[in-house]
């Protein structure tokens, strides 16, 4: 059964497609991912779908509610974990957890014992009566989380969930994820630019680029379509031997970088000698050559054309930007 | 489902006043200002006699500074919208499953508490300073007409709120239309005959006017140009539409 689907959600600011007609759903109960880089539309997508943004155009229903005209009904359904802080910094934890659970209209004892439940498991217990403000990011972040997950919703979105958090919690956090996905059978659609996050967590991911959705598969078939494993190698006149590679039929694809070839073939290690013998006869030298199983990595790159590294030198600059406006 | 909605107004309530008995600084400044208006133009302009005004001067500022109070404490609850929509919090409001007329109500209720509590401190004070109250059914009314200035402001600062993005917006309005609308709403200087036309033409269309002139005739009983109840009446349909503006705004707005 599916609980979201979307026709050609589009999203314009002025002159600029944040969102350009996507289409898809999410079956109930699974951990969805959208995985991009930063500006993919991510984002933008979640605030539609949380009803706090209107689509320029399309529809997309959750829950079988129309995201435009039951507003109402789809904010019942919903739990949020945004990627900007949505804290009240004057509020200490424990009170923006409890305006949260009364906003959710959680009974008395409910309250009481979720929200001791939820500072536990961020470790914020010995925190709960300090105002957020005087919060570290880490801290904020976790309260944060343990917010979206305090009403028992149908469909939870997290944005970012472990952005700027150390690894430790986000192992914490990724476990319970998982714990609240199949015990209170919580719909989880999740972003990231994570690729160990999407790899972990998600049965299906989908990945975004540019406003567009790429492809949609589980994380098996995706990686599958990459080929059962992935030859990686570094030789002298790469685009003459890319050429003679191409064509060899036992080559699923073939990918040519600034510096390297990626191969997608089975049985890799089998291959290594074919691969030598090629070069051999071109008089082409190889310089390093490696075999492994696929990564979501190279899912990423095989349908982007570009490694998720590539965006990273701006991402730092972001993040501490990010880090800079939350305390302020 | 309704004790969701009464427990969703009534934990926006509670936030207002958590963040406003923590904001000292804050209290203290929005009684002192009024205060000031209080005692240095009622000291300085007890000498002058103005046309259309009997008795103390004193007893003729007091209700315009109790309104001034309330509208600015209020108005400050509707743009406060602006802070949480900078804050990231608006988004955490918007998202849970509370109708849009419930946020606003908890919003304005929890605004016109603190309001009310800044208006009464100078009511009080004005009393102490001398000021009579003749009646107990003008007492009351005026009581509703604090209640509705509040809400009135309130709806007016929701709607600058989720019409700008920065607080510059507000400073320019609060400077360029609410400060003039003030000094033409007789709370400082009556409304008299002699003052040009077209001066008493823009007075008597500006609803701040109608709002001092109830104040002033349902609190003290003299010096006012309509009927209590008149202004009470023009009172409650500015009210109506700031109230109903604000919140369609509100629930237009995205976040």
């Amino acid at each position: 059964m599916d609980i979201i689907t979307t026709i050609d959600l589009t999203k314009k600011f002025n002159d600029f497609t944040a969102v350009d007609h996507i289409s898809f759903s999410i079956k109930k109960g699974e951990i969805f991912g959208f995985l991009g880089p930063n500006g993919a539309g991510k984002t933008t997508t979640i605030k539609m779908l949380t009803t706090l943004l209107y689509p320029t155009e399309g529809s997309a229903t959750l829950s079988d509610f129309d995201i435009i005209k039951e507003r109402d009904d789809v904010r019942q359904k919903i739990g949020v974990v945004f990627q900007e802080p949505a804290l009240d910094t004057e509020l200490t934890g424990k009170e923006n957890l409890d305006f949260h659970a009364r906003m959710y209209g959680l009974s008395k004892d409910k309250r009481k014992n979720r929200i001791n439940d939820v500072l536990q498991l961020v470790d914020l217990v010995e925190k709960k009566d300090v105002l957020v403000k005087n919060y570290s990011g880490g801290m904020k972040r976790r309260l944060e989380i343990a917010r979206g997950l305090m009403h028992y919703p149908t469909v939870l979105f997290l944005d970012e969930p472990t952005l700027g958090l150390d690894s430790q919690t986000r192992r914490a956090i990724w476990e319970y994820i998982k714990k609240m996905n199949k015990e209170e059978d919580t719909t989880i659609f999740l972003t990231t630019h994570y690729m160990d996050e999407a790899d972990y967590l998600c049965d299906r991911v989908g990945i975004i680029d540019k406003g567009k959705i790429l492809v949609i598969d589980t994380i098996q078939n995706l990686k599958n379509s990459v080929g059962n494993d992935v030859i990686t190698l570094s030789c002298s006149e790469l685009d003459k031997f890319t050429k003679r590679l191409e064509k060899e039929d036992w080559i699923k694809n073939i990918k040519r970088h600034d510096l390297h070839l990626t191969l997608g073939v089975e049985k890799g290690e089998e291959k290594i000698p074919a691969i030598f013998e090629i070069a051999h006869k071109l008089k082409i030298k190889i310089k390093s050559i490696s075999v492994r199983k696929p990564t979501l990595d190279d899912v990423f790159l095989h349908f982007t054309g570009r490694t998720m590294r590539d965006f990273e030198p701006e991402s730092p600059m972001k993040e501490m930007a990010k880090f800079y406006n939350r305390r302020r | 489902m309704m004790g969701r909605e009464f427990q969703a107004i009534y934990v926006m309530w509670l936030r207002q006043m958590k963040r406003f008995v923590r904001a000292k600084s804050r209290i203290v400044a929005s009684i002192v200002q009024p205060l000031f208006f209080l005692f240095i133009l009622g000291s300085g302009f007890r000498v002058a006699t103005f046309e259309g005004v009997s008795g103390d001067y004193l007893h003729f500022l007091a209700p315009g500074i109790i309104t001034m109070a309330i509208m600015f404490s209020s108005m400050f609850t509707g743009v406060s919208v602006l802070w949480d929509k900078q804050f990231g919090f608006l988004q955490e409001v918007l998202v849970a499953p509370i109708k849009r007329t419930s946020i606003i109500l908890g919003r304005t209720l929890g605004g016109a508490t603190t309001a009310l509590l800044q208006g009464f401190i100078i009511l009080i004070i004005s009393i102490a300073l001398g000021v009579r109250i003749p009646d107990i059914f003008g007492f009351i009314l005026m009581l509703i007409m604090m209640v509705l200035i509040s809400f009135t402001a309130v709806g007016f600062g929701l709607i600058i709120a989720t019409k700008m993005n920065d607080f510059q917006g507000f400073q320019i309005i609060m400077n360029l239309i609410i400060m003039p609308l003030f000094f033409l709403s007789s709370a400082f200087f009556p409304i008299s005959e002699s003052l040009p036309a077209w001066l008493k033409a823009i007075s008597f269309a500006n609803p701040l006017f109608y709002m001092v002139d109830g104040m002033r005739g349902s609190l003290t009983g003299a010096n006012n140009v309509f009927p209590p109840l008149v202004d009470f009446l023009v009172v409650f349909f500015v009210c109506i539409v700031m109230m109903s503006l604000g919140s369609y705004f509100f629930s237009k707005s995205e976040a």
